[in-house]
């Protein structure tokens, strides 16, 4: 692998709070190659959103980065403050939130929102930055972009929000897109459009993704590696077609049989849904040991009191004693 | 748009039409005018002669009509007390009332929205703090005893200020202005001060709360996300998005700040209208009160249309819901 643009390593997020202090992710690191999409999947509250917003330095207060650390082309980011944390957001990394309805300003037509965003980070002027928002626009599938320019959000579906959203976060081309669960409040049918989009863009500008979604679907159709998160750790990481034909940790293989599949060729045995039993701990109680433990069918007495480290195991890496 | 204006007009001309009534009916409360203009001892024959000179033995609705055609030319009648037509002694009061208001509505706008910024911005600095606390004094302590103390520190004690008064006024045309002249402005700090003091808190906390909101929200999420500058962020996006509330209770308070100059007045013995209505109120001079309702009835309506029409000017999203609802 060639030098990562991203790289993650030990990564903490806290939360204090006064009955004590929340860990909502814990150990966490990764690695992003340049032009790669990675994806980051888990349940609801499982710290993917925390870990995309820790990276650039968005943490609601008094969420903090408690350890760890961060690097972008090799160079810290994790202790940047103010001024020099801004010239990366948008610049350097992009974002895409999950709501297009409510990511944008609805009182400023999408051109102004655009152009104000291309002439903080990059030296051009005001009708050169027009040209390219419109050039943007269009890029990301908006039909007559040089009309569409001068309107407000809310004369947009939300599909074309959305579209309207990448365009904002490509528009400075920054090297990495943290894409938080860009399909997310989507209609089925423009969930595919709008992943297609993020893919191709992406392959065609050469900017890696981060993309968090608890949408195996999503990510089986775009990420070329796949993290999966529980309860403020990742479990497993590797190749997406390891992890899902082959997952190793017994996490991982629950969410993969919980998938429903759909055969081709009407088979019509009736198939039952693997299920996992129980729920994610809350972070107020995640149990010693191993996060997953109270779940897990392939539990041993290893796992109840000693936190299982990430080993190799082929292509993939899992943190599970059954590989230790 | 214009629908939209049309309607608006139709309701004030409905808001003034009872208003215009209560006016009307003022009149009545304070007894016969026709014994009071001729005593006790007058015959019938001569009441009935003065009654139906004044056109008092018309219907109730046609004397209604003649009062609010002669309202509608700004024709009240002869005070009672200075037998002078109210109109003009309105005309006189009006500019001192409107000077001030504006100034007070003025400090109210700029300091409030600044303070208001500022205290949602350094949530947690000493200042803020200062400011939080201090304007919960100005919502809580009278207007009177503000104007009182303001007098006693800084015209009895420093000396710096008058304590009374417009001072020295310049006269352009029929509007007589105090804010040409020295004396005039100096006279203007106090009062206007204590007039928009409550109203600057308001504001204060209105704006600290409404831009808290507002900061939470994902647009302003995704706009540091795209890197854009802290004073972008806030003053951009973040302040713009609280204004229509703001534009609201300003408004309101606009016209509040004009019918409740009456106790600064009193207490600065200003020249306006405020002070011209107490003293009608002291003698029942019935003309000037009822005029004096009219005409603060017509700022508030006037200061509503305008509130709404800000609204457009702020908010895109209402441009077009009321003109596609208008088709």
């Amino acid at each position: 692998m060639s030098a990562p643009l991203l790289e993650v390593r030990g990564l903490r997020v806290e939360f204090p709070t006064r009955r004590g202090t929340l860990v909502a992710v814990d150990g966490v690191s990764f690695a992003i190659a340049p032009g790669e999409v990675l994806g980051v999947v888990g349940e609801s509250g499982a710290g993917k959103s925390l870990t995309g917003l820790a990276i650039i330095g968005l943490l609601e207060p008094p969420g903090r980065i408690a350890a760890g650390e961060v690097r972008l082309e090799g160079e810290r980011i994790d202790n940047l403050r103010g001024e020099a944390l801004r010239r990366i957001r948008g610049r350097r990394i992009g974002v895409i939130f999950q709501d297009p309805l409510t990511s944008l300003n609805p009182l400023y037509t999408i051109g102004r929102q655009l152009t104000e965003t291309i002439l903080t980070h990059l030296p051009v002027s005001a009708s050169e930055a027009r040209e390219r928002a419109i050039g943007l626009l269009r890029d990301v599938g908006i039909p007559a972009p040089e009309v569409r320019i001068d309107h407000y959000p809310h004369q947009f579906s939300g599909g074309m929000r959305q579209r309207v959203v990448i365009a904002l976060a490509l528009c400075a081309e920054p090297r990495l897109v943290i894409a938080d669960e860009p399909t997310t409040a989507l209609d089925v049918s423009i969930q595919a459009q709008i992943i297609q989009l993020l893919k191709r863009l992406a392959r065609e500008r050469g900017t890696a993704v981060m993309l968090i979604t608890h949408d195996m679907g999503v990510i089986a159709e775009t990420a070329d590696r796949v993290a999966v998160m529980y309860a403020g750790r990742i479990v497993e990481i590797g190749p997406v077609r390891e992890v899902i034909h082959a997952p190793r940790h017994p996490y991982t293989a629950g969410l993969m049989g919980s998938i429903p599949k759909i055969r081709a060729g009407g088979a019509r045995r009736r198939e039952r849904l693997v299920q996992i039993e129980g729920a994610m701990p809350r972070l107020t109680a995640i149990p010693p040991g191993c996060a997953f433990n109270p779940r897990c069918p392939k539990r041993l007495d290893r796992c109840l009191v000693e936190r299982p480290v990430p080993v190799a195991s082929g292509a993939n890496e899992v943190a599970c004693w059954l590989y230790g | 748009m214009l629908a939209f204006i049309l309607r608006r007009l139709a309701q004030a001309v409905l808001v003034m039409l009872a208003v215009g009534l209560i006016a009307f009916a003022l009149f009545r409360f304070v007894g016969d005018p026709v014994v009071f203009m001729l005593g006790q001892d007058a015959t019938p024959e001569d009441r009935a002669r003065i009654a139906s000179m004044l056109g008092l033995d018309q219907p109730f609705y046609v004397q209604y009509a003649r009062f609010l055609a002669n309202a509608v030319q700004g024709e009240f009648g002869l005070s009672l007390r200075q037998v002078r037509p109210v109109s003009t002694l309105i005309l006189e009061r009006l500019p001192a009332t409107l000077e001030l208001s504006l100034c007070a509505a003025l400090l109210a706008l700029v300091a409030g929205i600044a303070m208001g910024v500022y205290t949602a911005l350094r949530r947690d600095s000493w200042l803020s703090q200062a400011l939080l606390a201090l304007s919960l004094v100005g919502v809580s302590l009278p207007t009177f005893l503000i104007g009182i103390l303001l007098i006693l520190v800084f015209s009895v004690l420093l000396g710096w200020l008058p304590s009374f008064g417009r001072g020295d006024t310049v006269q352009i045309g029929w509007w007589s202005t105090g804010l040409l002249t020295a004396s005039g402005l100096k006279a203007l700090i106090l009062p206007s001060i204590t007039l928009g003091l409550f109203q600057m808190t308001l504001i204060q906390r209105l704006v600290r709360s409404e831009m808290l909101e507002v900061l939470r929200t994902d647009y302003i999420k995704f706009a540091r996300a795209r890197g854009l500058t802290d004073r972008a962020v806030h003053f951009g996006h973040a302040l713009r998005n609280t204004l229509v509330p703001v534009i609201t209770i300003t408004g309101l308070q606009l016209g509040s700040i004009i019918a409740f100059a009456i106790i600064t007045e009193t207490v600065f013995q200003w020249p306006g209208m405020g002070l011209l209505f107490i003293q009608a109120v002291t003698f029942a001079d019935v003309p000037v009160m009822a005029a004096y309702l009219c005409l603060i009835a017509l700022f508030f309506v006037v200061i509503n249309l305008v509130v709404d029409l800000l609204y457009y000017a702020v908010d895109p999203r209402l441009r077009i819901e009321r003109a596609a609802a208008a088709h």
